[in-house]
């Protein structure tokens, strides 16, 4: 499992920085996506993989905190998707407006000569 | 007193209510938004000094040294809490200043020039605020990218396809380090299980040496993202168009974010890698000192380079923030001393340089006047029919080149470093603290990188010069056809209101310089830190 993980996340950072190094920007949307998510698995990860572990405590108290799984990571995860998520909005909005004011999709409003 | 406690969280909370409360007013009533959010910022600046107050008499009574606030009470390394010592409560000082500065300033006509001017103004306030106080790195996170978020619809704010260009630019960056500190946070907390500054500076000690790289990279990936909204050399590319291309006020409350960059630095290499960290101790701080000094060098060049004001600010922006990173490299107790007294001082400065370039090139470019064309490009016709009626309101400056041609030299002096301004006394603290470390005839050896440093120092003063009074020349005095610039009284009176700051900085440095000492002292000192965080943690002694 912590090689499928790593090589997810890899491939995820690899395929990301890629298209954010291109000139277009609709590749630089989907490339900050990607690493955004490679970002977020890497966050999760760093909680340690469990399986069949619950990140949630019952009410009848604790019996062994070994049991369960870490939940900040979790936590953590969740607010970096939201904000993550939001910033990306913004940055489509601002990537259709310099469509529309250029008239290029280039990241520099120009193509590079 | 129990309430005076609760004033911590009101710099979050009340731009987080304002900024709310204004998303609900209609964009048409231009005249009460203005009022709720100079209302909002009025307090803000109340606060701030009340904050100020607390924190420098904190330790007076033999107390500790910084107050921590435990939001909903939960106890301290597990929940939120806010930290406020003399380092934080100075930065939210210079932000509420700077943040009124450019408010009036932005009234005259700027907050006309497209939506949601204000509400973006207070949750960019907040955010920072937030950064300034808290105590808890993801908290840290949320409240950069709130800051961030705001900055980003404020640098957009009039439009164009200029702005856009830099706009689109200043979010990808952004955006990628913001990764960069999601990956640095986590890494860090892999290894450490808290994100608590006060317990991560108490566990870092003990970790196992085997793991020690793992918490240097986690420690380093999230100085490679504060590095990069401080806009250290080389990744400080994105800076000076960003800044060129926002708005006046805009540039201006902008010139705070590089600082809080810088701010995160020195608070996480002072507490973490300071004198508690056993043999992690200065990790990185060589980095900040070289890296600070590059930055130096290149900014220095910018600025004999640039043809534009702009640009000559958006370099004297980075040249601050290079002298900061290296003294905060440096780290020693009197240096940082100094270099928040510089802080303070460049801030000022550099924001009164933003908002003077736009009524400097109103003389410039008579006619082509940015906003309208700006605004046509917007192209919102309420915006548009609303705007010719209040162009007209505001008391027109007499003599307005004199008065321009005073400030603009008054800033030439302050980012030169000149007497009789506060810039000089700046400079002169941080060389001080430099080279004379124990006092007039030791012995003591300075090392290379301090000379260089302090020529550095000396010469990007000497550029700053340089470049101010050639700039000055050709728009005071070359021009042959001088057309006298239209200026509201409302538009000047910021600017000298931050020049006044920084004279009575001049003359009354001794009570600043010794605030700034304690704060230096205080910091280095992270024992108190962390006692005064989860000392409190106990439900008796906690905040309610």
């Amino acid at each position: 499992m912590e090689l499928t993980l790593a090589i997810a996340i890899g491939v995820l950072t690899g395929s990301g920085v890629w298209l954010v190094l291109r000139p277009r920007t609709y590749q630089l949307v989907i490339g900050l996506s990607l690493l955004s998510y490679a970002v977020n698995l890497f966050i999760f990860s760093m909680g340690r993989l469990r399986v069949g572990a619950a990140p949630v405590l019952g009410a009848d108290g604790v019996a062994n905190p070994a049991d369960y799984a870490d939940p900040v990571p979790q936590a953590l995860v969740l607010t970096a998707i939201v904000i993550g998520f939001a910033t990306t909005a913004l940055l489509l909005v601002v990537l259709l407006v310099s469509r529309g004011l250029t008239g290029s999709d280039h990241v520099d409003g120009r193509e590079s000569r | 007193m129990d309430w005076e406690r609760h004033l911590l969280i009101a710099p979050i909370l009340l731009p987080l209510l304002a900024g709310a409360a204004l998303l609900l007013i209609d964009e048409l009533r231009h005249t009460l938004k203005a009022l709720v959010n100079l209302a909002s910022t009025l307090a803000l600046l109340v606060v701030a000094a009340a904050l100020l107050r607390m924190a420098d008499g904190a330790d007076a009574g033999g107390g500790s040294v910084s107050l921590s606030y435990a939001v909903a009470d939960w106890p301290a390394p597990f929940a939120i809490v806010l930290v406020l010592d003399r380092l934080s409560a100075l930065m939210q000082a210079v932000t509420s200043i700077l943040a009124l500065a450019a408010l009036v300033f932005s009234l005259a006509r700027w907050h006309l020039a497209g939506p949601h001017f204000h509400s973006l103004f207070q949750f960019l306030l907040m955010g920072l605020g937030g950064a300034f106080l808290t105590g808890d790195l993801f908290n840290l996170f949320v409240f950069f990218e709130v800051t961030l978020a705001a900055s980003y619809g404020l640098l957009l704010h009039g439009s164009g396809s200029f702005r856009v260009r830099s706009g689109l630019h200043y979010i990808s960056i952004n955006l990628a380090a913001s990764l960069l500190f999601l990956i640095g946070v986590s890494l860090i907390y892999g290894v450490t299980g808290t994100l608590n500054m006060a317990d991560l500076a108490q566990r870092i000690p003990e970790v196992p040496a085997d793991q020690r790289m793992l918490l240097q990279a986690g420690a380093g990936v999230l100085g490679v993202a504060f590095l990069v909204k401080a806009g250290m050399w080389p990744l400080g590319f994105w800076l000076t168009p960003a800044y060129m291309a926002a708005a006046a006020p805009v540039g201006a409350i902008f010139v705070i974010l590089t600082k809080v960059g810088i701010y995160v630095l020195l608070r996480l290499t002072v507490l973490l890698f300071g004198s508690l960290s056993g043999e992690l101790a200065g990790f990185g701080s060589m980095a900040l000192l070289w890296g600070g000094m590059a930055t130096l060098a290149f900014a220095t060049s910018g600025v004999l380079a640039s043809q534009a004001m702009g640009r000559l600010a958006g370099y004297s922006v980075l040249i601050s923030s290079g002298t900061l990173l290296a003294a905060v490299g440096i780290g020693d107790a009197a240096v940082v001393s100094g270099a928040l007294f510089y802080l303070v001082s460049s801030t000022f400065a550099t924001a009164a340089l933003f908002l003077l370039i736009e009524l400097v090139e109103r003389a410039r470019e008579p006619g082509a006047d940015l906003l309208a064309v700006t605004m046509e490009a917007y192209g919102d016709e309420r915006e548009e029919t609303e705007e010719p009626e209040d162009e007209e309101v505001g008391v027109v400056l007499p003599g307005a080149l004199a008065v321009l041609g005073f400030c603009f030299g008054c800033i030439a002096l302050l980012l030169a470093g000149l007497p009789p301004l506060s810039g000089f006394i700046a400079k002169f603290a941080m060389l001080t603290g430099m080279l004379n470390t124990a006092g007039l005839g030791s012995t003591q050896t300075v090392p290379a990188s301090t000379w260089l440093l302090a020529a550095l120092l000396i010469l990007s003063g000497l550029a700053a010069l340089v470049a101010m009074l050639r700039t000055g020349i050709r728009t005071f005095w070359a021009p042959l056809e001088t057309v006298v610039p239209r200026v509201l009284v409302m538009e000047v009176a910021p600017i000298l209101t931050l020049l006044a700051l920084c004279l009575a900085m001049a003359a009354g440095g001794g009570a600043l310089i010794r605030y700034t000492d304690a704060a230096a002292h205080a910091l280095h000192d992270p024992a108190r830190y962390i006692e005064a965080v989860l000392g409190s943690g106990n439900p008796e002694g906690s905040s309610r």
